[in-house]
């Protein structure tokens, strides 16, 4: 395939009409949707409201929630390890066990430590290293009112209103009340946000936001949060275990949580940790590949603790609303379903469809923007078709430079420009191609203001957990998130765990779900926690031989 | 891929492969057969969990990349590099003064560096990693924060480094004292933090939750928004990226990638 600075023939016929529409465009923005207009787009044009989709989980607490089939097959899928796995040998037994070694889990960790529990009481068990997770990846910034212009009740609004209303308020309240506080907590951690001289935040709207309070730390805000956070709980002492998901809870003779079965994924050997509170963090599902969609988020993120939970009692809440991200690249293919952050269209960049024409607000609720994108390139036929058979919209990215001065893409999104570089693509002189990328989970585990689920023992925090954003989530409040909720999490376990002694241990919770699934008639192979997706070639695996060796 | 794909032979770990053009080394690996356990992470380039040392044919150098963000070549001899090991001596950056000495201080190692670049030369994201080596033994610690600050902990430096410099533990601790001692704190939060401990917004909030949601979405729908930040606002991306502690001012260092 012959590519003119990194684009086939074929696609720069459509980024001349790009070009030559640009001037007009510059002042010009689509106007934004109403209430209205945008409920009849995400009826026809969301993958979430497609019926054939889903179907209705059969059994347990949360029966009925209808999911999507990827998600549903976890729930309807055998546990890794019998009931009568031999669980009166204890290797690790502590105060608090954090499960999962992204954001929330580290900040649940450090904070447990704040608030009195020894360091070297508190276990973080991981699946991969720590910090290889969702929170690295994030680009786009984190949200919080703290400009004399914002207030919390604003994003509390903006908040409800890009969950269309299904938040739990109570959750949102502490959401936006203690965003303030992480950041300024954060300052003292010595996270490096874009700040002037005299120390204010750069701080940008966000889709869906009617204040700019997103605080970025250029376009590496994940990783710069998530490296601080894992150097401090390194500092404190905390002790971390990595390649060792779990892949069951463990439940005392009360049915409390307490601890977990972890899998050493190198030797294979099982280890079991006994816990007073057990606080789960195990981040999001978009290795699910939902509806067959890519995704932007890490290897790890395989939707674990939603089964672990379910399968001690936990409640399931707004689960039915799963985010497609509307910019995932869609060119080259070796980028396909990466995330193009949000940032990019905060700057300016405006989408346009194969002809240089807008055709949506660049900022609406996500949901909304990538319906928009998915009628654009679906129904009205106005796509960019690419050479690997997947059809996106231009995302006008060297505008950002036009609008706010040369060097702006270069200094605010070093890690998009240097992304495409590697694939030869300038997107200081080029638009960018994308398409609705699979990125987040939305609802969750069911759990109060400070991560207590209905199951004593079990807190949860992040992504894993539901309620806070209902069946949409907003830019830049998940980092929030995981940070406002892994605090509290952290402190209200912490608390738990002094007042609570575990008894025996037991997988009695095993047995319960089996019989469970065999009521409901399911018969199935398929086992749950997935743990790591399977990405081996056809071709190998057709000669795949599984002995011993 | 709707073209049909060329295929290129390759070395894995030591053995022969045939793979599809096109392919980064991470895939490349999991279409020949392998079901990655170390070695990947993010798939996207942000963490650092997938360093890869790497031979082409016809040349004695050594090459470094990142297994997910490079393409397979024809005659490519490569292994992966699961870690680098980089243990720290613990630390309270709560307590300590930031001075010209901190980083050498913690850090004596850097002393060692004998200038080679090998790190920079090595360095997948294209950072001037001596630079800022060099400049952490000046004691400048603000031009170390900025000249390290897209660096994902790769290692791919350290593995290399001839004076056995853990370069992004330099870097990362530079950073944080950056930001918590040389960067003014925001006296917006500050004010913020004060006015919701002292309950200013308890009342509001509570209002909103307790409204009817026709009311709720009413409230929602007649919010005003703030224009977002353009070159003459006051929150203007270019007048804060060209303040005097900002990644522009090093630009020209930031050599192209
Ligand atoms: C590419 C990308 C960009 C994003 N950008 C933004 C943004 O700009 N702003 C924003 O607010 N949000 C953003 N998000 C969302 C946000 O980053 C995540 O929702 C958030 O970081 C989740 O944090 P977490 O701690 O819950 O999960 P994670 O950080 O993903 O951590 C979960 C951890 O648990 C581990 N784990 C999983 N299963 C198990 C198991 N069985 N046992 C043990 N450990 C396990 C994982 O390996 C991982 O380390 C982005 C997400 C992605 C993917
Ligand atoms: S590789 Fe080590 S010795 Fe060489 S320049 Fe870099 S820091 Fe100095
Ligand atoms: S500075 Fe070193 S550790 Fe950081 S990205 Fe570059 S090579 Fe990797
Ligand atoms: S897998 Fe994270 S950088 Fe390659």
């Amino acid at each position: 395939m012959e590519l003119i600075n990194g684009y086939p023939a074929s696609m720069r016929e459509s980024i001349a009409l790009v070009e030559r529409t640009r001037p007009a465009r510059l002042g010009r923005t689509f106007p934004a949707m109403s209430l209205d207009e945008r409920k009849a787009l995400l009826l026809a044009h969301h993958p979430d409201y497609q019926a054939h989709a889903k179907r209705p989980l059969r059994f347990g607490p949360s029966k009925g929630m209808l999911l999507n089939h990827e998600l549903a097959d976890l729930f309807e899928a055998r546990p890794l390890v019998r009931p009568d796995l031999d669980v009166s040998t204890i290797d690790a037994d502590v105060d608090l066990l954090v499960i999962g070694g992204g954001g929330a889990g580290t900040v649940a960790a450090i904070w447990a430590v704040q608030s009195g529990l020894d360091p070297a009481r508190v276990l973080i068990a991981t699946k991969l290293r720590h910090g290889d997770s969702n929170s690295t990846m994030a680009q786009g910034g984190i949200q919080a009112a703290d400009r004399p212009e914002d207030s919390p009740v604003q994003h509390f609004l903006d908040v409800m209103g890009g969950g269309h209303f299904t938040n739990r308020p109570d959750l949102v309240r502490a959401l936006v009340s203690d965003a303030p506080l992480i950041i300024q907590w954060h300052e003292r951690l010595g996270v490096m946000y874009d700040k002037d001289s005299q120390g204010r935040f750069v701080e940008n709207p966000g889709g869906g936001t009617s204040r700019n309070r997103m605080h970025s730390a250029r376009d590496y805000t994940g990783l710069e949060i998530m490296r601080v956070l894992r150097d401090e709980a390194r500092n404190l002492g905390i002790r971390v275990i990595e390649f060792s998901p779990a892949i069951e809870l463990l439940c005392d003779d009360w049915g409390h949580v307490a601890g977990a079965v972890l899998l050493n994924l190198e030797t294979r050997r099982y280890h079991i940790v006994r816990a007073a509170a057990t606080v789960l963090t195990t981040g999001g599902l978009g290795r699910v590949h939902i509806q067959r969609f890519p995704t932007t988020n890490h290897y790890g993120a395989t939707g674990d603790g939603l089964v672990l939970a379910y399968r001690v009692g936990a409640e399931l809440v707004d689960l039915d609303a799963v985010q497609y991200h509307p910019t995932g690249a869609a060119f080259p293919a070796q980028m396909a379903g990466l995330l193009i952050t949000e940032k990019v269209r905060g700057l300016g960049a405006q989408p346009l469809n194969r002809l240089g024409e807008q055709f949506v607000f660049p900022l609406e609720p996500r949901d909304v923007e990538a319906a928009a994108f998915i009628r654009e390139c679906g129904e009205r036929g106005l796509g960019i078709p690419t050479p690997h058979g997947i059809c996106g919209v231009w995302l006008d990215a060297p505008m950002v430079d036009l609008l706010h001065g040369p060097g702006t893409i270069r200094a605010a999104l070093p890690a998009m420009y240097r992304m495409y570089m590697r694939f030869g693509i300038d997107m200081t002189r080029d638009p960018i191609l994308v398409f609705p990328t699979l990125h987040y989970q939305n609802g969750g585990v069911a759990a109060d203001e400070h991560g207590a689920t209905r199951v004593p023992g079990l807190f949860v925090a992040g992504e894993v957990m539901g309620g806070i954003h209902g069946k949409n989530r907003l830019m830049g409040n998940s980092l929030l998130d995981f940070n406002v909720f892994g605090r509290r999490a952290g402190i209200a376990a912490a608390h738990y765990a002094r007042t609570h002694r575990p008894g025996r241990l037991s997988l009695a919770h095993v047995a319960e779900y089996e019989r469970m699934l065999r009521e409901a008639g399911i018969e199935t192979t398929r086992t749950a926690p997935r743990i790591l997706p399977d990405y081996r070639g056809k071709e190998a695996l057709e000669r795949y031989l599984d002995v011993p060796v | 891929m709707s073209e049909p794909a060329t295929l290129v032979t390759m070395e894995l770990m030591g053995k022969e492969y045939r793979v599809p053009s096109g392919l980064t080394i991470l895939a490349a690996m999991e279409y020949a057969g392998y079901k990655l356990v170390r070695g990947v992470g993010c798939r996207g380039g942000f963490c650092g969990a997938c360093p890869t040392l790497y031979r082409r044919e016809g040349s004695h150098r050594i090459f470094t990349a990142l297994a997910c963000q490079t393409l397979v070549e024809d005659g490519m001899c490569l292994v992966q590099i699961p870690f680098v090991p980089a243990p720290t001596k613990p630390y309270d950056l709560h307590s300590i003064t930031p001075q010209s000495t901190t980083l050498l201080r913690f850090f004596p190692e850097i002393a060692g560096c004998v200038a080679c670049n090998t790190c920079t030369r090595s360095c997948p994201q294209g950072l001037p990693v001596m630079d800022y080596i060099q400049a952490a033994l000046r004691g400048d610690i603000e031009r170390v924060a900025m000249l390290s600050f897209d660096c994902i902990a790769c290692g791919i430096c350290s593995s290399r480094c001839p004076a056995d410099i853990k370069h992004y533990a330099v870097g990362l601790l530079a950073r944080r004292l950056y930001g918590k001692y040389l960067v003014p704190p925001s006296a917006d939060l500050a004010l913020r933090v004060g006015e919701i401990e002292a309950g200013r917004y308890d009342a509001e909030l509570r209002e909103l939750m307790e409204l009817p949601l026709a009311d709720l979405r009413a409230r929602y729908e007649q919010r005003t928004f703030e224009p977002a930040a353009d070159q003459n606002g006051e929150y203007s991306a270019t007048r804060r990226y060209n303040s005097p502690m900002d990644p522009v001012d090093y630009q020209d260092e930031l050599e192209g990638v």
